[in-house]
């Protein structure tokens, strides 16, 4: 069935989804978005106390991507047989309107500038032969200049809480000092710290560290953002991760800019259409649409567009670009191809203090964006000349709000048993009395780890699944284990009774069973070369120049930093230079 | 702006006085799992020889001791046994389609069994176990150090199950039983929400914003449900 036409197609209803749709009917254009999972709305989906609810909420997975439909598999190396992805556990992508960005925590980072320019700036350091043999460092072609007005504006329609170091190149507040340097205020004051976060905050000044209290989308005060959307004050009620937040205190699309799209008579929003493809004119130049199975029908229906947003999360970006043809798939062995390259993910261990049983952690009491941090050992803030690797991690106490299933599972810690006799007393002291510490770090990319078609498995829609080639690297695991050693001084000066510091093992393997982040990356990564990249700086596609892929997939290594900030600001950037440019004279932005 | 309130206001009034109640009716897809028979429960899915391994199993996981109650009595079987008949008992959340291979355990799981097979088939097969190897008597009647002697080999898959591996049997009881020790007692378990008081967990409450941070001091509050139930 063919549905006709729109201007614009928006594959995707999550953050970079809702983003451009804002955008693109500010432009004029009548914008389609299509959600392959249901519509969500805060009203539902938050309603207390309903909403409050562990085992349906983030065990039994409410608004997590439904993988009896669709999945992928994973392997960790070339020579290895891909299984797939049956279980949630490592990663929890989202599903429904709002994305990810309905269940997510909300520290809400910039970039650090570095990052950008990671391959020249190692280089320029360290020299070429510093990068490892089969590391595919490569550059953003964006710098952190172009970008600011794009973070400050995502800022503001976040309403993030934060304490900033500088605005316009002068001290203004007691924040990241190796933050760069902000146009404007965040919108609303830092989120208070909990105990815990007080605590590290103090003991990480005490052994000559610069801890700060964490960006988050989770609202201080009552906010009113520039869309017209409300949100209220935060109460730490620890429900942020993996639920939808009953305060409308934390930035979610649902809340922050569907209000107004909504309103937009521009505007369509079909949910249950699962996107199969993006449909190309024959020399695959040019997308004319997409074709979609409409859940509730069970019909496919195809809908034609001038342009195409792909804007579904980081690996389904990848997945529509291959069912599509859209660019050169990758191949590691040839090393061509751009469509699948610099997949990336994120290292992170969680550490554990215990404390004197005086003190209680009231590990319930939190907010998932909240927390202290120290920027230390993240990105080039530190010599990595003697160390020998690429890449850091920021190191925080994000206390989001620990629930009993995930935390009795989860197990006391240490050497303690994981079930009866002494269970109960090792877990009562551990929820009552200690605090963990994570290093969240990066993760590079290398030329053996990629995303490609699985030869075997296929969704219910009888399409190939994804497939993840995907493990621990040498760099990285010395990396996260240097970092990690640098937590030990802040364990002691906290007055720790006992700790047990986590850190990736050399020779580890990626676990598929344990959660890590949903802070997957690249596969279709921005860059000034088509050879490499798979997007232009303005992430339009090099090869079809009206589908645009904007996400997390145009990273090209996994950053310190949590993904969504710089999503959301790359985002905007690329809206604003489709609106400036591209639609004046659509055609490639960049000439390759 | 903040439409929270009226079910927040709602929920509030319920928990003025002790006896004032009301039932929480939002969740329609996970009717059949939620708690409102009396007791003494009667199983629907297990039978009556899984319905005593199952009890033994869930006690010596989570056992009754100086902290207060253990799993049998917070309900976790009953708890178990409700999931059974939703869709995560009938392995409806997972991806479930074939070819099932033997893959590194890194790689997560890959059989094809749901949570009611790793059931049915591992007790029979762990009972089985016991049988032969304490002259003909079931798990449910050893003592309690045999009982957790048994479970210990279960858990580092000591032994064979047929189709189902002893570990994964003994991770299905032991995070099931946590499950239903520490879920709201909409789902049958965490009687009296003793589970949330042995942790200090504070179940609904959900606004902490006077408790921040109070430099270490305990949270003075005790649980209370999602129906309004304190403790
Ligand atoms: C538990 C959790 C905590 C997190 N915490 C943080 C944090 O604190 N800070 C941070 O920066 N990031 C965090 N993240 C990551 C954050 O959620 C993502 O970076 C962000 O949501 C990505 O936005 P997106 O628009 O790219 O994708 P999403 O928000 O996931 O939206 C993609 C949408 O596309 C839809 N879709 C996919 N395929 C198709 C198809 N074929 N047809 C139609 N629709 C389709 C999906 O259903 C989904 O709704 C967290 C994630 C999780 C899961
Ligand atoms: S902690 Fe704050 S932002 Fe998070 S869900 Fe609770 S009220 Fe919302």
């Amino acid at each position: 069935m063919n549905a006709g036409k729109t201007d614009a197609i928006i594959i995707g209803a999550g953050w970079a989804g809702a983003i451009l749709a804002k955008e693109l009917t500010e432009a004029g254009l009548s914008v389609t978005v299509l959600e392959r999972g249901d519509d969500r709305a805060t009203a539902v989906e938050g309603d207390y106390p309903g909403s409050i609810d562990e085992l349906r909420g983030a065990i039994r997975h409410r608004l997590f991507q439904n993988l009896s439909q669709t999945t992928v598999t994973i392997r960790n190396t070339i020579g290895q047989v891909a299984v797939p992805y049956r279980r949630l556990a490592a990663f929890l992508p989202g599903e429904g309107v709002g994305g990810a960005g309905l269940h997510w925590s909300g520290v809400h980072f910039r970039v650090a500038p570095d990052d950008l320019a990671l391959r020249s700036n190692v280089i320029a350091r360290y020299g070429r032969n510093f990068i490892p043999e089969g590391m595919n460092l490569q550059d953003y072609d964006v710098t952190y200049e172009e970008l600011e007005p794009f973070f400050d504006k995502a800022e503001k329609v976040f309403g993030t809480s934060g304490e900033p170091h500088t605005i316009k190149g002068k001290i203004a507040g007691k924040g990241n000092t190796f933050a760069p340097d902000r146009s404007d205020a965040f919108p609303l004051p830092a989120m208070k710290d909990v105990y815990s976060a007080s605590l590290f905050k103090t003991a990480a000044a005490n052994v000559g560290y610069h801890p700060y209290s964490l960006p988050a989308a989770n609202a201080s005060a009552p906010y009113t953002n520039p869309y017209g959307a409300q949100m209220g004050p935060c109460n730490f009620c620890g429900y942020c991760s993996g639920y939808d937040c009953y305060m409308y205190s934390k930035a979610s699309p649902n809340v922050n800019i569907l209000p107004a799209l909504r309103q937009d008579p521009k505007f369509t929003l079909i949910t249950k259409a699962h996107v199969l493809k993006v449909n190309l004119d024959s020399d695959r130049k040019k997308a004319t649409g997409v074709t979609y199975l409409d859940l509730r029908t069970n019909r496919q229906v195809s809908l034609d567009a001038d342009l195409v947003i792909i804007s579904a999360f980081q690996f389904h970006n990848v997945h529509l670009m291959l069912l599509s043809g859209i660019g050169r798939p990758y191949d590691p062995i040839a090393n061509t191809g751009t469509v699948g390259r610099n997949f990336v993910y994120q290292t992170i261990t969680t550490s554990r203090a215990w404390l004197p049983s005086t003190h209680y952690t009231n590990l319930f009491v939190g907010a998932g964006g909240a927390g202290v941090a120290i920027d230390d050992f993240n990105s080039m803030n530190f010599d990595h000349g003697p160390l020998g690797f690429v890449g850091g991690s920021p190191v925080w106490v994000n206390q989001a709000g620990a629930k009993p299933i995930a935390a009795a599972i989860g197990g006391p810690g240490g050497k303690a048993p994981t079930w009866g006799e002494g269970y109960k007393d090792a877990m009562v002291e551990t929820y009552r009395h200690s605090l963990t510490i994570d290093a969240h770090g990066s993760n590079m990319a290398y030329r053996d780890v990629y995303l490609d078609l699985d030869p075997t498995y296929t969704d219910a829609y009888a399409q190939p699944l994804l497939r993840m080639t995907f493990t621990w690297k040498d760099n990285d695991i010395r990396m996260n284990q240097y970092v990690v050693s640098r937590i030990e001084p802040i364990m002691k000066e906290m007055g720790a009774t006992r700790y047990s510091l986590a850190k990736l093992e050399t020779g580890e393997l990626f676990d598929t069973r344990r959660y890590q982040t949903t802070h997957l990356g690249g596969g279709a990564v921005m860059g000034a070369d088509p050879k490499t990249s798979a997007v232009n700086r303005y992430l339009q596609s090099w090869d079809v120049p009206n589908v645009f892929v904007i996400g997390a997939s145009a990273f090209p290594q996994g950053m310190g930093y949590n993904p969504t900030g710089m999503v959301a600001a790359l985002a905007y950037w690329s809206a604003y230079h489709i609106r400036t440019i591209y639609l004046k004279n659509p055609g490639p932005m960049v000439q390759a | 702006m903040k439409r929270p309130s009226s079910t927040r206001r709602r929920f509030l009034a319920g928990l003025l006085g002790s006896t004032s109640f009301w039932l929480y009716s939002g969740h329609d897809v996970w009717a059949g799992s939620l708690a409102t028979e009396t007791h003494p429960y009667t199983p629907r899915y297990f039978t009556p020889e899984e319905w005593r391994f199952l009890n033994a199993a869930c006690e010596r996981i989570f056992p009754t001791d100086a902290h207060g109650p253990g799993a049998r009595s917070l309900g976790a079987p009953e708890f178990i046994d409700r999931q059974m008949d939703t869709p995560y008992g009938h392995g409806a959340l997972w991806y479930m389609s074939g070819p099932f291979l033997t893959a590194p355990a890194n790689l997560g799981y890959q059989l094809s069994l749901t949570p009611r097979d790793i059931y049915r088939q591992g007790i029979a097969g762990a009972d089985a176990y016991t049988r032969q190897h304490h002259d003909g008597r079931g798990f449910a009647d050893l003592d309690a150090q045999a009982q957790t002697a048994l479970l210990k080999d279960l858990e580092h898959g000591e032994m064979s199950l047929g189709a189902v591996p002893a570990h994964l049997l003994f991770e299905q009881l032991r995070q099931n039983t946590l499950e239903g020790v520490f879920s709201d007692p909409l789902y049958g378990g965490n009687k009296g929400l003793a589970g949330w008081t042995l942790l200090g967990f504070p179940g609904a409450r959900a606004d902490f914003m006077d408790w921040v941070n109070q430099e270490g001091a305990p949270y003075p509050f005790g649980p209370v449900s999602i129906s309004g139930e304190t403790a």
